[in-house]
């Protein structure tokens, strides 16, 4: 790892502050990502700023319909918090299946999301649910938010403060782990707000993407009967040692449909 | 560049110079020379270097010493009561030929410790089969982890620990 200035702030303007004006300045959030990147000379960040230090960024609240989770919340609390358990479960099952136990007390929704690895759990929650990410510069719908391969609509010193999730009247999350990082080879999420239905797929692209013809069907008929025949092409999805584009294709539909019955039970 | 630190282990305040770059097993194994935390993949994927800081479990390599400042970081070398007297959770190891190398065996028993006390003492085989899931062995296949981690959850509940 090559060698850098830390910064621990305790506010968020002071770490806005720390990274404004520092082209190769990184903020880091539980460091799951960042630190292996580290270690591994793949970044030369001039200065870290640390954000586990700020009190104000981690939480989660009920308001309303929604619920409220900070940015340095830890999956592990998402995943044992009653309130998630309670407005949308599937929200604490995906969060208690990332990585291992260990990366969930570390690990947190702000970098998981602001980070955007095409198979990282967490895109999956937030457009299938329709979420709204706040930063501390203003706030970012779900279909907005996500851009591309580790790229989002965050700008140059702009942090996720907090992520809102409207309650789902149903949702469930399916995922296909690659059996050494438990990373999602493909993970489906599905929900039905006051909003209509949403299909969110991670893992299985560069980015997270929504199926709007299984959207349609299950607007119709919430059942995995009504998507068994609706394919995603393969054409542009992730192809690997570990699985090839026809075959995450396939595990799009297997685990949609799955996702759907979990979501009905 | 070298940066103060300083934090408890295993019941101890021990304070040092590092890099901002120090890993937290460098810290405890080359600052300290705890070498009781074993370095296995490096990665974040095996497990070997698991220690406990404010109460839950980590992969110390994984976390920068700085990230640990003022923190109560307990290892391996700090759960025995002493020389005689293992932790239930160690004892349970022993009993159970839960270990052949041995190399795994530190962050194994770190983090069979967290996941008893996140479980309130009960635990099913299942449980503890997923909750291994960020704990390599490559010599015993497990099965014999996982009759310790059993055996360890009441021991540990009536010892009170």
């Amino acid at each position: 790892m090559y060698d850098f200035h830390y910064h621990r702030p305790k506010t968020l303007a002071d770490a806005v502050g720390l990274l404004k004006g520092k082209d190769e300045a990184r903020p880091m959030s539980g460091g799951m990502t960042l630190i292996p990147t580290l270690k591994q000379r793949l970044a030369k960040p001039s200065d870290v700023v640390d954000l586990g230090g700020i009190k104000e960024l981690a939480g989660i609240k009920v308001e309303g319909n929604n619920v409220v989770i900070g940015g340095m919340t830890r999956h592990a609390d998402v995943a044992s918090s009653a309130d998630v358990k309670g407005a949308i479960p599937a929200l604490a099952y995906l969060a208690g299946h990332i990585g291992d136990p260990q990366v969930r007390n570390r690990g947190t929704i702000g970098g998981s999301i602001a980070n955007n690895d095409p198979a990282a759990d967490y895109p999956g929650a937030v457009v299938a649910l329709n979420a709204t990410v706040t930063t501390n510069t203003g706030k970012h719908t779900a279909d907005s938010f996500f851009k591309g391969l580790f790229e989002t609509a965050l700008s140059d010193g702009e942090l996720v403060t907090s992520v809102s999730f409207p309650k789902a009247e149903k949702a469930a999350y399916m995922k296909f782990p690659n059996p050494a990082s438990r990373y999602a080879m493909v993970g489906v999420f599905v929900a039905k707000t006051a909003g209509g239905v949403r299909v969110a797929v991670t893992g299985a692209g560069p980015c997270v993407f929504r199926v709007k013809a299984m959207e349609d069907a299950l607007a119709k008929n919430f059942s995995s009967d009504a998507i068994k025949d609706i394919k995603v092409p393969a054409d542009g999805l992730n192809s690997d040692i570990h699985a090839s584009a026809e075959y995450r294709a396939h595990l799009v539909n297997v685990m949609a449909r799955r996702a759907v019955d979990a979501a009905n039970k | 560049m070298t940066i103060p630190v300083a934090m408890t282990v295993n019941g101890k305040s021990v304070s040092g110079k590092v890099e901002a770059r120090t890993l937290l097993v460098q810290f405890l194994r080359e600052h300290l020379g705890m070498t009781g935390t074993h370095v296995g993949c490096d990665t974040s994927q095996c497990g070997a270097c698991v220690v406990h800081v404010d109460g839950k479990s980590v992969k110390s390599c994984t976390m920068l010493a700085v990230q640990a400042e003022g923190a109560k970081v307990i290892t391996i070398e700090g759960l025995a009561e002493s020389a005689e007297k293992l932790h239930p959770m160690q004892e349970a190891f022993r009993e159970n030929h839960a270990l052949q190398c041995g190399f795994c065996t530190p962050g194994m028993v770190m983090s069979a410790i967290d996941m008893v006390k996140r479980h309130n003492y009960q635990l099913d085989e299942a449980t503890v089969r997923r909750e291994l899931e960020g704990n390599l062995c490559r010599c015993t296949g497990y099965h014999n982890i996982v009759k310790a981690i059993l055996a360890a959850a009441p021991a540990m509940k009536s010892a009170g620990v």
